[in-house]
């Protein structure tokens, strides 16, 4: 069958049915109470949560073949804790979990690819994965697809009782010993820990591990000690060097930097940049330029932000301290200068992933977002976006809050050079779709600016961005400028099994991955 | 006869023939004129590769909006005989020379140009040249370069080399090649050919690139070469014409058509004789408020 997108999906793949994408805002969600495997709790005057190590907690929450473990990406590329976690289950025999990580998690040292292989795993459900996993996953590493959503779907999933989560271990950079945590505080601090408060609220069992162990009571608080079973101090939560590096940098490439500023330049533009007005820029590095050049656009024009919102960098620290925005909604912070920020500024403040983004809540704070700036691998000519695969089909990224983000912005837009190395990225087919054409307003690069004009806001945005003078071409104007200068490359050859299932932020399916067929293997 | 099209010059920015990236990627950029270099860019070892590549780019994937340039090897150099062959039958808007000393450089490259042009069956001096002068013998030679050849359509000065041949220090401020600058400049303006003015140097210093420009346009230069891709919107900025400006080539244009429609000879604006080269400029004073986005149709002068 093929979805809306044009997508052809099987009807199932294993034991995972496929409910097929039918638009970007026409799934409903159930009726249903919202489901959680959170059970009351007894605990009277004197009674201990904390345990020695890491195996005494797995026996304590009594982890058992075939369960879902769950862990927050909150401290990225430096994670220990994934890495112990796993060690400690692998010794106790326990088999065949499912891993559910709240984004792409890319531990090397060990790899998940080892806990695969032995069998501690054998289900996948993050929001992307690279690196060694995802090489091994395209080339056929799982027999059950690993199942890719969006920030925004992970908790409507858990809340739905697609995802149901048995054990969160919640690495925390400060806790007390009877389970208040945090990120905001001590040596490893990484900041917000927006991605766990759902995983808290709605796991069998709670365990927060810390190499920070305060006294009680620990403040400030992100995981309350009303959800905590067990509390283990560890030696290390992870790699000090990569959780705490510092701001994010400026990119040096003129190339990016253009684009960034073309971006800018459409936002400013717009009727919607007013007083008040709201944007989310994201980590990337033209996202980081271009929080610089809106910066710099507001204090010209003598307008201010009420907020700023998902993943903080120190660019937008530094905006709030200038005043130019009144509140950051911080679902997690990408440097250390945005870890810190949240303990210290009252209008920086820590959120909930699914306030943020969760599109069948009473109201995620993406609703009333203006503008949203996203990267993208591939964009193709109806506007559909890859954020997954890359030229030769590696998995280079996450999904990340990118579809929730375009969706809910007023004006979401996908900045991204028109060709990368020896590739186009504007494309007549993207390899694997993400984030629905109908939900991106425009495409900005170096050879120029495209609107969609399938998109709610075409008219107004035309009617702006002309009047400012900025220069618009067709998507298809951009498609022959990048074939034009690479060539059509090859298709990327697969098999027709599915590797990966990519959910739409509504838990339907957009688009599956396929193995990919290894010419050298 | 038909009008001469007016070519803005305002930025110049290099891109190595030895660098596929910074060739597709400097397209992309504002600049008004793009060179792909061969010159010393390019390691002795890839210097066929980059021809190779050169010719490829210009050939099959010319910006259709920019002057398009090739900048050769030097004229004493080994290379320079290949380069030609491949750089006139790519069919660049402009060849541009390094250090250009003597007239007779020039005119011998037109001549060998003229040579290629005929036997691939191009319009004999249809590739037009630009000259950069690079040297103490470059600047008190300018004159006469400028007038070579009708080929040469701009000159362009080089600070760094020259500084070194003049045995100065390369200041940011420059005083030492003011003179330089002038010399060159004027020697455009006799000759009716546009001049190019220095790079500057520091990446960096926005509010000395603007200084920097800012002098260039007083002194009266046409644009100015860029040495990173940044450089390049400020210096169109400033390049951009002022409304007094626009207002009076507005006036001079329409004092020029009226002057036709009425079959006259010679045209006056406020009493003034207006000839060829002030006509010339104030279409360009007009294409250039163009390129800002200015306008002017309709305008009330």
């Amino acid at each position: 069958m093929k979805n809306a997108v044009g997508r052809e999906l099987p009807e199932r793949i294993g034991e995972y049915v496929v409910r097929p994408y039918q638009g970007a805002y026409a799934a409903v969600p159930s009726t249903e109470p919202v489901h959680t495997l959170r059970t009351a709790g007894k605990h009277v005057s004197g009674d201990k949560k904390i345990l020695p190590d890491l195996a005494e907690a797995v026996r304590a929450v009594g982890l058992k073949d075939g369960m879902t473990v769950s862990f927050h990406h909150s401290f990225r590329e430096g994670d220990e804790i994934i890495g112990q976690v796993l060690t400690a289950i692998r010794e106790q025999g326990i088999k065949g979990l499912k891993f559910a990580p709240s984004a792409v998690v890319n531990i090397k040292n060990p790899s998940i690819v080892d806990f695969v292989k032995d069998g501690t795993i054998d289900r996948i459900e993050a929001s992307g994965i690279r690196g060694e996993l995802g090489d091994a996953v395209l080339s056929g590493l799982m027999e059950k697809p690993v199942i890719l959503r969006t920030h925004g779907s992970r908790p409507r999933a858990i809340e739905a009782g697609e995802l149901v989560i048995d054990v969160a271990f919640i690495g925390a950079s400060a806790a007390d010993e009877y389970g208040n945590a945090t990120g905001q505080i001590g040596p490893n601090a990484c900041g917000s820990l927006g991605y766990s408060f759902i995983d808290a609220a709605s796991a069998a069992k709670v365990v927060v591990i810390t190499d920070n162990l305060v006294d009680y009571p620990c403040n400030p608080v992100s995981i309350s000690q009303q959800y905590v079973d067990y509390v283990v101090a560890v030696d290390r939560i992870g790699d000090p060097e990569k959780i705490g590096k510092g701001a994010a940098r400026m990119t040096k490439n003129p190339r990016d930097l253009m684009i960034a500023e073309r971006a800018a330049d459409v936002m400013a533009a717009s009727r919607l940049f007013r007083e008040n007005f709201s944007f989310q820029t994201g980590a990337g590095a033209i996202s980081i330029a271009c929080t610089k050049y809106l910066a710099e656009r507001m204090e010209q024009c003598g307008v201010k932000a009420s907020f700023a919102l998902g993943g903080m960098t120190a660019a937008i620290v530094e905006m709030y301290k200038k005043g130019l925005v009144r509140v950051l909604e911080c679902s997690q912070s990408f440097d250390a200068v945005a870890a810190r920020a949240i303990a210290n500024e009252p209008g920086i403040v820590e959120i909930d992933n699914a306030v943020y983004s969760n599109p069948f809540s009473k109201g995620s704070m993406l609703d009333r977002l203006n503008f949203g700036v996203l990267a993208a691998l591939e964009v193709d000519t109806d506007f559909n976006v890859n954020i997954l695969t890359g030229s030769s089909g590696e998995m280079m990224g996450g999904l990340g809050g990118g579809p929730d983000v375009a969706a809910g912005a007023d004006i979401s837009i996908v900045c991204l050079p028109v060709v990368r190395g020896r590739t186009p990225s504007v494309t007549k087919r993207v390899f694997t779709c993400c984030t629905p054409g109908e939900a991106v307003a425009c495409v900005v690069t170096e050879a120029g600016i495209a609107l969609n004009p399938r998109h709610k806001q075409y008219q107004e945005l035309k009617e702006d961005l002309e009047q400012a003078g900025l220069k618009l071409v067709t998507i298809e104007e951009l498609q022959q400028i990048a074939e034009s200068l690479t060539g059509v490359p090859k298709p990327i050859e697969t098999t027709d099994r599915v590797v990966c299932v990519v959910e739409y932020r509504d838990g339907t399916v957009i688009d599956v991955i396929r193995e990919i067929k290894r010419r050298d293997v | 006869m038909a009008e001469k099209e007016i070519r803005l010059k305002r930025t110049s920015l290099y891109a190595s023939g030895s660098s596929p990236v910074n060739m597709i990627q400097a397209v992309f950029y504002n600049e008004d004129m793009l060179i792909y270099d061969l010159e010393d860019s390019v390691p002795a070892a890839e210097k066929d590769a980059a021809r190779f590549l050169v010719y490829q780019m210009v050939k099959h994937h010319r910006p259709k909006d920019k002057y398009v340039c090739i900048r050769v090897n030097g004229i004493y150099s080994e290379y320079l005989e290949e380069d030609l062959q491949a750089a006139v039958r790519a069919n660049p808007d402009g060849i541009r020379i390094p250090k250009v000393e003597y007239a007779r450089e020039v005119q011998a490259v037109s001549v060998r140009i003229a040579e290629i042009e005929k036997k691939i069956g191009l319009k004999p001096g249809k590739i037009e040249l630009i000259c950069n002068i690079e040297s103490y013998m470059g600047v008190l030679n300018a004159m006469e370069i400028a007038q070579a050849d009708p080929r040469v359509v701009a000159m362009a000065v080089s600070a760094e080399d020259l500084t070194a041949s003049m045995r100065a220090q390369r200041t940011k401020k420059g005083l030492e090649v003011f003179y330089a600058r002038n010399a060159v400049l004027l020697a455009c303006r006799a000759a009716g050919i546009d001049a190019l003015d220095i790079v500057f140097s520091d990446i960096h210093d926005k509010e000395g690139l603007k200084e920097d420009t800012a002098l260039a346009k007083n002194l009266g230069f046409d644009g100015k070469t860029c040495i990173h891709p940044r450089q390049i919107d400020t210096v169109n900025a400033y390049f951009t014409p002022s409304m007094k400006e626009i207002k009076y080539a507005l006036r001079v244009l329409a004092a020029v058509e009226e002057g036709k429609k009425q079959g006259k000879g010679a045209v006056t604006l406020n009493g003034g004789m207006i000839d060829k080269p002030m006509e010339l400029r104030a279409r360009t004073t007009l294409a250039q408020a163009e390129a800002a986005g200015i306008r002017t149709e309709g305008m009330v002068v």
